[in-house]
């Protein structure tokens, strides 16, 4: 099959960039989008043109390394799907497809599809964890967590912080991303103790590194490859607001 | 060189508290002055450095990728051993013990093993306690299940993401450090280099991946946790990134590489479907628990499966193991789908896979059940094949999982360098020639959490900080060493692309070296290993600049280093005259074609030392003593 690629194409930070046409013929249904990628890289390798840098590495959608927007969306068209699984059986035999890099104040780009994602990192480090040193935890059972629980804190844990969420935002809010690390922690009797002064500081750190605010629009939970549900965002609310006025 | 393996003496019962017992302390208000180096982020690094961190160590941690949330420990499936014997099943610390040793085909350590099992069952509590979601029954107490071929019901797991989830709960832990200000994280960065001074791992050089500045650090301690080697076959299940360099360069500066060899095939995966490949998919074992492995009893029979009556059908496994049919493990799985595809019987458009077919246990069970046990994989394959596995049957095919080899470190796992120490799947210790499933996450957190901590303060106590700065001439010396590399990488700007390289090598690999391998095979495969590594320097066509972010560049370095890897893993295949586990020697086998160990002779650690470029490695042997699990042989008739 035929596709014609647009891809953005920015040489460092600091440089202007621009889409650029790159027309694509004998490619297979069931190659990935990255896939694609690759041969494309090969051939301009061999015509000595720099190749497309992005970002990828587990290929099997769990690390959150890859993701960029495809014909505007985060990930591209199929839900719950990553663009290191997104195969080409998704796409028309001649379609114009475009590509560009999550775009958001908080996520600087580095190099044509890669941005540096660093702020996620921060908001974790910020409260993100349970305090339990190494060493100093007690017998697993003697912790009992209702199934229901350990079930929904599950589904947040999910999470790869790939910054889809973020991307997909008008406002490049990390409402989803952030939420989800403290409905995570806060289901579990675990968390507890730590629980809304780690949403007071994680919510500190994501202002500090000028995410937008959430305005309840939804995109994030549209396009999340793990399915992370808004309710993670209530939770973070709820907790903040709850650390608003206990905490001192 | 005399491998010592330090372990202590005593009952295997008590070796590890008598270790700890005689282990020397740093003081607590002395540990600030140490600076650790750690390289790699994942189950072992990870864990590992923010246990350092709380105990008060400098710590610089180094990841090549963006964050050290996404080392590829994260894309393990099926779950975590420990022997809590919650379900009252019959488990316990020997057991354990036992179907590891007895599992890794008796070329394991022993007293490695017993540790691991006793340590088994703190990480769970460790876990729990960091907020790891596992999975519950409903009076809120941990579930288990059994995996891969165990009798009792031991492996703890969060769906199928608890490598996901382990990875996590280490992660949040790193970062907590990270926060109060004990550790440094180095993203983007690549270990080019080890420096030894004075016969002491004291510090690394690393390319910045954005930069590609070169950098040198100095510590007083080095640890490796950079994972395994498999994609020195190019088609394996790793992560792209996963990469042996850091372990290579150790080897290169004198640590012993041991066991190489030992390479574990996974059987179920999704086959490679076209020459752009890039990776193969891993479909969690559990699917042998239900489906039925089947291939066509004519040649070349092209009708699509359904098609196919039951008396045209070719159920191998249950055919030739009766007793453990679909469930045989997985080194047997593996070779027995080569043979029925090296027989003409495949399957797809490659003829290389076989069929896994899920409609008697929907019958059986009906499409609910079935969803609810195999669900997520069954949506998993589906998204990549577009084949929906309710209604025709899954195509799989094994493929290069995980590596039991790596570098060769004693009890304290410090390697034949002192200060370097080697952790997870980047040592040799605990799997000998084949690892059991929901074991590799074991090792890893057992390593970073529970025996690293310990046996680096041993070390260190002994180590007097001496102010030792990067302008030191081995740091200068390495450095330039690197540049080298670099730079003659990029001045042979030739014809052919790093992948196509890479693509070719793993091919050999695979071809002479992978599920089955014979004497003449492999020294075929040397040569051909060697006359395309020539080719490569001559030949390879990088592009872009050093000082940049070249992703080209990053895997020119990394193929560099597998083309001397392969040539060692060959090496030590054509030096162990048996098959065990992963390394199953044509040679070697039994009347009914399966696996023959030579204990008389081939009870040992193969241990490779470095002699400099074009001259052969030297073989050490570590002996292998057994006073506890008595080898026999392996039957699943």
């Amino acid at each position: 099959m035929k596709l014609i690629l647009h891809i953005w194409r920015q040489k460092n930070p600091s440089a202007p960039g621009k889409m650029m046409r790159y027309p694509m013929d004998n490619l297979s249904h069931e190659m990935s989008v990255l896939e694609m990628l690759d041969v494309l890289n090969e051939q301009l390798i061999v015509k000595g043109e720099r190749p497309v840098t992005f970002e990828h590495d587990c290929r099997e959608g769990i690390c959150g390394s890859c993701g960029f927007m495809i014909n505007g969306v985060a990930h591209g068209p199929m839900p719950a799907t990553t663009v290191c699984q997104l195969t080409l059986r998704h796409f028309k035999d001649g379609e114009e497809v475009y590509l560009e890099p999550w775009r958001a104040h908080a996520f600087p780009i580095l190099k044509d599809l890669m941005v540096n994602r660093s702020a996620l990192d921060r908001i974790i480090a910020a409260g993100g964890y349970i305090s339990v040193p190494t060493g100093s935890a007690p017998d697993g059972n003697t912790i009992p967590v209702g199934k229901g629980d350990a079930d929904r804190s599950m589904d947040a844990a999910a999470c790869i912080g790939c910054g889809a969420c973020v991307a997909a935002c008008p406002n490049a809010s990390a409402a989803l991303f952030t939420g989800a690390k403290i409905a995570h922690l806060g289901l579990l009797p675990q968390g507890q103790p730590e629980r809304n002064k780690r949403a007071l500081k994680m919510v500190a750190q994501v202002t500090r590194e000028l995410f937008g605010s959430c305005s309840n629009i939804g995109e994030c939970e549209a396009v999340c490859p793990k399915e992370i549900r808004l309710e993670a965002i209530a939770r973070m609310n709820r907790d903040f607001l709850a650390g608003s006025w206990t905490e001192r | 060189m005399k491998l010592d393996s330090k372990i202590p003496s005593g009952p295997i019962q008590e070796k590890w508290d008598r270790a700890r017992f005689e282990m020397k302390l740093v003081n607590p208000a002395n540990k600030r002055k140490y600076n650790i180096i750690v390289v790699g982020s994942g189950l072992a690094g990870g864990a590992a450095a923010a246990s350092f961190g709380e105990l008060g160590y400098n710590v610089k941690c180094f990841c090549y990728q963006d964050s050290p949330r996404r080392a590829h420990s994260i894309a393990a499936q099926g779950g975590i051993n420990a022997a809590k014997n919650y379900q009252n099943d019959g488990d316990s610390i020997y057991r354990l013990f036992y179907d590891t040793v007895k599992g890794g085909d008796f070329r394991a350590r022993e007293a490695n093993v017993y540790r691991l099992a006793q340590i088994s069952v703190n990480i769970i509590d460790q876990c729990v306690a960091q907020g790891v979601p596992f999975a519950r029954e409903y009076g809120g107490t941990l579930s288990n299940r059994s995996f891969g071929g165990a009798q009792v019901s031991r492996t703890f797991y969060a769906r199928g993401q608890t490598g996901q989830q382990l990875l996590l709960g280490a992660y949040q832990a790193l970062m907590r450090q990270v926060d109060s200000g004990s550790v440094t994280m180095f993203p983007r960065t690549e270990m080019v280099d080890l420096v030894v001074v004075d016969g002491r791992a004291r510090g690394i050089v690393t390319r910045n991946l954005i930069s590609g500045k070169i950098e040198s650090h100095v510590a007083d301690a080095v640890v490796l946790g950079t994972g395994g080697y498999g994609n020195v076959f190019y088609l394996s299940t790793n992560a792209k990134g996963s990469n042996a360099t850091a372990i290579w360069r150790a080897y290169k500066r004198g640590a012993l590489f041991a066991n190489p060899c030992f390479t574990q095939i996974h059987p179920t995966c999704i086959p490679v479907s076209g020459d752009y490949q890039s990776k193969l998919t891993l479909m969690s074992e559990s699917l042998r628990n239900d489906g039925r492995i089947w291939v066509p009893l004519a040649k070349g029979d092209t009708r699509p499966p359904m098609q196919i009556p039951e008396n045209e059908r070719d159920y191998y496994l249950e055919r030739r193991y009766p007793a453990f049919g679909n469930l045989v493990p997985r080194d047997i799985a593996s070779r027995a789908a080569k043979q029925v595809c090296d027989e003409g019987h495949g399957v797809g458009s490659t003829g290389l896979g076989v069929y896994l077919d899920f409609s008697d246990a929907i019958q059986r069970l009906g499409n609910s059940v079935v969803a609810d046990r195999y669900g997520n994989l069954f949506k998993m394959y589906e998204r990549i094949t577009g084949d929906n596995p309710y209604e025709v049957p899954m195509r799989i095919f094994p493929a290069i999982h995980y590596t039991m080899g790596g570098l060769w470190v004693d009890y304290q796992l410090q390697s034949t360098i002192p200060g370097l120490f080697v952790i997870g799947e980047a040592n040799f210790s605990d799997h000998g020639a084949n690892r059991l499933g929901a074991s590799a996450l074991m090792q890893g957190l057992s390593d970073g959490y529970f025996v690293l901590p310990y046996t680096i303060g041993n070390y260190l106590a002994a180590a007097r900080p001496d102010g030792l700065d990067a302008n030191h001439a081995q740091f200068r010396e390495a450095e330039e060493n690197v540049n080298r590399i670099t730079q003659r990488l990029l001045a042979a700007n030739g014809q052919r692309t790093v992948d196509s390289f890479h693509r070719e090598l793993g091919k050999i690999l695979w071809d002479y070296c992978g599920m089955a391998r014979n004497a003449e095979g492999l020294r075929l495969a040397l040569g051909k290993i060697r006359e395309l590594r020539e080719e490569y320097w001559k030949n390879v066509l990088v592009g872009g600049e050093a000082e940049d972010l070249n992703q080209s560049l990053e895997r020119a370095g990394r193929v560099a280093d597998y083309f001397e890897l392969a040539e060692l893993l060959v090496t030590d295949a054509l030096a162990r005259n048996e098959s065990c586990g992963g390394h199953f020697r044509e040679e070697f086998q039994t009347p009914e074609g399966e696996a023959l160990r030579d204990d008389a002779n081939y009870s040992y650690v193969a241990a490779w030392e470095y002699k400099g470029p074009n001259q052969e490695p030297e073989l050490h042997k570590e002996p292998l003593e057994f006073e506890h699990v008595h080898p026999s042989q392996r039957s699943y008739k």
